[in-house]
């Protein structure tokens, strides 16, 4: 096995400029993409894609910094425009034009309001670009095997939905694993938040009789029925806020959360 | 000819109608408490969501039932409007049906208003019945649906039931005294027609009963539209400009503060002019607040949206913060701005809604006594719980922006008054610290990428 697989050198955008390089696009992987144990598989699984069908790109490294999306939620806009100010420092100062990110956060954020404090970017969300790489043919999916029967349900992100309209992308990704998608009862534009937006996901929740995910968690099981079955997000909240959910119902055996990157990766044999 | 009737009718006419602009102008006043704002971008757009947002009625589809019923009520109340025209050029000049020689298309009309009209009542008795029978839970529920709002509701569909009664009651006399005189009737009255009989066949009293059935009708109308300014009813006026000047910009799009911007400037290269501070009228410099505390410091459109909210509730109902228990209700933060706005602006004149806190009931939540918007009105718990999802905002059928105003009273929480969680706090320390909102050093941002493997190509 080992002899058929070569180790990753993530290129950053230092080195690229370094050697007078400038990346196709830049993969901004996020706060939650950088440290999260759980969701550090997800970055992994799409550098792994990003080398697989050969994009130039390159990652910030330890010069990126978070957008400020949590702190601009949680009403403190100062610290947010701080870190948004000198984030756009250092993109304009690479000449980044293409920004891929897997946190609709990030993408909403970057792609939103970073154009006000003079950062313009074409961003995109993974889904979108996964969509793309699938359209195009560069990623075949034959994961046939792997998905046949096994029912998927597709939790929509309240800023990747709602806020800027991106429901089909991560369905049609789905739909290509040949997997049996089945919809939950609050999809699309009329979805639940998982509960973690608006810099919940950095607080205890307020009081109440339940905690948002746990309802969410409940509507995706009874979706999904008795047996194996996943909750496929693309978002590192949503992910957490999930898997905190099943664990509560003690249904991790059956139930697993996957990034639609990973579906994708595993489907391609680039990782388990 | 013009007699004493038509003078009277002249003068209540003029002064309803006054009474009613007078109203507007308060209206008008307490939101211009509001922050300036220049929504005047992109007419094209904003037109075509008008079209289909508040004359289309393109979000009330979200919910069947409701659709059609409030459809039914709303193309009732637009093709009656019409006959309104006819009863105001009667009343003004003592002519009798002036449109009748309009023929063909006048009887159609008629025909139309007569069975609009019965639906009118039909629909109206099945709102009754859904707010006080089965008790539709967002139309029930709620802290902020005290007595006021409550009665407010009934009172408009039962007025709706009188004034449509009314209009039934003139035309089967008015059909009735045609009969007896045996000439021909202007119009085509398919429900009127099968009740000719109702009222009996003395010319006398079927005239009375004519007179009275207008009287009622166009008095009714008159003073409905000056219960409108009191009620959630005004929507029927504010739908329109409100979805005019909603956010065309992606939800996800928070507003960002210039000032902010060029202190931050300012503090990074010392050589930054950030322009000259705003002034007022008088050239004073406008103090800069930071997010909002009370209704001032909101925008005018944040404070037309109060005025626009029809209390649905489906805002709430949708709201995950709502649905898991907690304390806030979207739907809640509008009405308080409103009831604070007239609080502290003009109030309408039959009814003060601000005084649905005192109504009977549950007592308004409040944390001090501090009169105002944040504190007085709505609680740091309230705020603290939203998710910013934007599921309100997308399920509000007349587009109302709840979450700038919820973001605008966190921001002076945070801003001005450093009140935020303390695990928020902590947050905002990581990021200013390590530049991630957990504690993990800025260093070790990179070591994901270490022992990754890709299939080699050959
Ligand atoms: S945005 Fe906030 S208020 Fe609106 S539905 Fe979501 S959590 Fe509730
Ligand atoms: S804000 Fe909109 S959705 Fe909420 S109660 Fe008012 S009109 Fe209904």
């Amino acid at each position: 096995m080992e002899e058929n697989k070569r180790l990753v050198k993530v290129p950053t955008m230092a080195e690229m400029a370094a050697n007078g390089e400038e990346p196709e696009i830049l993969f901004w992987v996020g706060c939650a993409g950088s440290f999260d144990d759980r969701y550090k598989r997800v970055t992994r699984a799409f550098v792994q894609i990003l080398e697989h069908v050969g994009v130039k790109y390159a990652v910030l490294g330890t010069e990126e910094s978070c957008t400020g999306d949590p702190a601009k939620r949680a009403g403190n806009e100062f610290l947010f425009q701080m870190q948004a100010i000198t984030n756009i420092e250092v993109l304009n100062a690479y000449n980044v034009k293409k920004i891929v990110t897997a946190c609709p956060h990030c993408f909403n954020t970057l792609k939103n309001e970073y154009p006000d404090l003079g950062g313009n970017y074409e961003v995109i969300h993974h889904s979108t670009f996964l969509q793309q790489l699938i359209n195009d043919g560069k990623v075949r999916v034959q994961g046939g095997e792997a998905f046949k029967g096994k029912r998927i349900t597709f939790h929509d992100s309240c800023y990747l939905g709602r806020a800027n309209d991106i429901y089909e992308a991560p369905r049609e990704v789905l739909a290509a694993l040949d997997a049996d998608l089945v919809e939950m009862r609050r999809v699309r534009a009329n979805g639940l938040c998982c509960g973690a937006g608006g810099a919940q996901m950095f607080k205890e929740p307020e009081p109440g009789s339940k905690d948002v995910n746990i309802e969410r968690t409940e509507e995706a099981l009874a979706t999904l029925g008795a047996g194996n079955g996943v909750i496929a997000t693309a978002c590192p909240f949503c992910m957490v806020m999930m898997n905190d959910g099943v664990k509560n119902k003690e249904q991790e055996e059956n139930v697993k959360v996957f990034d639609i990157a990973e579906l994708v990766a595993q489907a391609e044999g680039l990782s388990r | 000819m013009i007699q004493l009737e038509n003078i009277i009718f002249l003068i209540v006419a003029g002064l309803g109608i006054g009474l009613f602009v007078w109203q507007i102008q308060k209206i008008r006043k307490n939101i211009l408490l509001g922050r300036d704002l220049d929504l005047t971008d992109n007419p094209s757009e904003r037109i075509n969501k008008t079209l289909l947002v508040a004359f289309g009625q393109q979000k009330m589809f979200k919910r069947m039932l409701p659709a059609l019923l409030h459809l039914v009520v709303y193309i009732g109340f637009i093709v009656i409007n019409v006959e309104v025209i006819e009863i105001l050029i009667d009343g003004v000049f003592g002519t009798h049906r002036v449109l009748g020689f309009l023929g063909p298309v006048y009887s159609a009309l008629m025909f139309i208003n007569e069975i609009l009209a019965a639906l009118v009542i039909v629909a109206c008795a099945m709102f009754l019945w859904r707010r006080n029978v089965t008790k539709v839970p967002r139309l029930a529920k709620g802290v902020e649906m005290r007595a006021w709002p409550k009665m407010d509701a009934n009172t408009i569909l039962v007025i709706e039931i009188v004034l449509m009664l009314a209009l039934f009651t003139f035309n089967i006399a008015g059909l009735k005294l045609v009969e007896l005189q045996g000439g021909e009737a202007a119009g085509v009255y398919p429900i009127s027609q099968s009740l000719i009989n109702l009222f009996g066949d003395n010319p006398q009293t079927l005239h009375l009963i004519e007179r009275v059935g207008w009287w009622l009708h166009i008095i009714g109308i008159l003073a409905f539209m000056n219960y409108l300014p009191s009620s959630k009813h005004f929507h029927i006026i504010m739908a329109f400009p409100n979805v005019y000047y909603s956010k065309l910009l992606p939800r996800g799009k928070f507003t960002t503060n210039p000032a902010i911007t060029h202190e931050i400037k300012a503090m990074l290269d010392p050589s930054y002019q950030p322009p000259a501070p705003e002034t007022d009228a008088e050239g004073n410099p406008v103090i800069q607040r930071f997010g909002a505390k009370d209704v001032e410091d909101l925008t005018w459109k944040q404070l037309m949206d109060a005025y626009t909210c029809t209390e649905c509730g489906r805002c709430t109902s949708v709201c995950p913060a709502n649905i898991t228990g907690k304390l806030l209700s979207p739907r809640k933060i509008v009405m308080d701005t409103r009831d604070r706005m007239e609080e502290k602006g003009e109030s309408p004149v039959i009814y003060d809604p601000a005084r649905y806190g005192k109504d009977e009931g549950t007592e308004r939540v409040k944390v001090t006594e501090e009169n105002t918007l944040l504190r007085g009105y709505i609680t740091p718990e309230e705020l603290w719980a939203c998710t910013t999802c934007n599921a309100c905002t997308e399920s509000c059928p007349v587009n109302i922006d709840q979450v700038s105003t919820i973001m605008d009273l966190r921001r002076y929480l945070v801003l001005e008054e450093s009140a935020a969680p303390a695990s928020l706090n902590a947050m905002f320390t990581n990021i200013e610290n390590n530049g991630a909102p957990w504690a993990f050093p800025a260093a070790d941002r990179f070591n994901w990428a270490e022992d990754i493997y890709v299939p080699s190509k050959n």
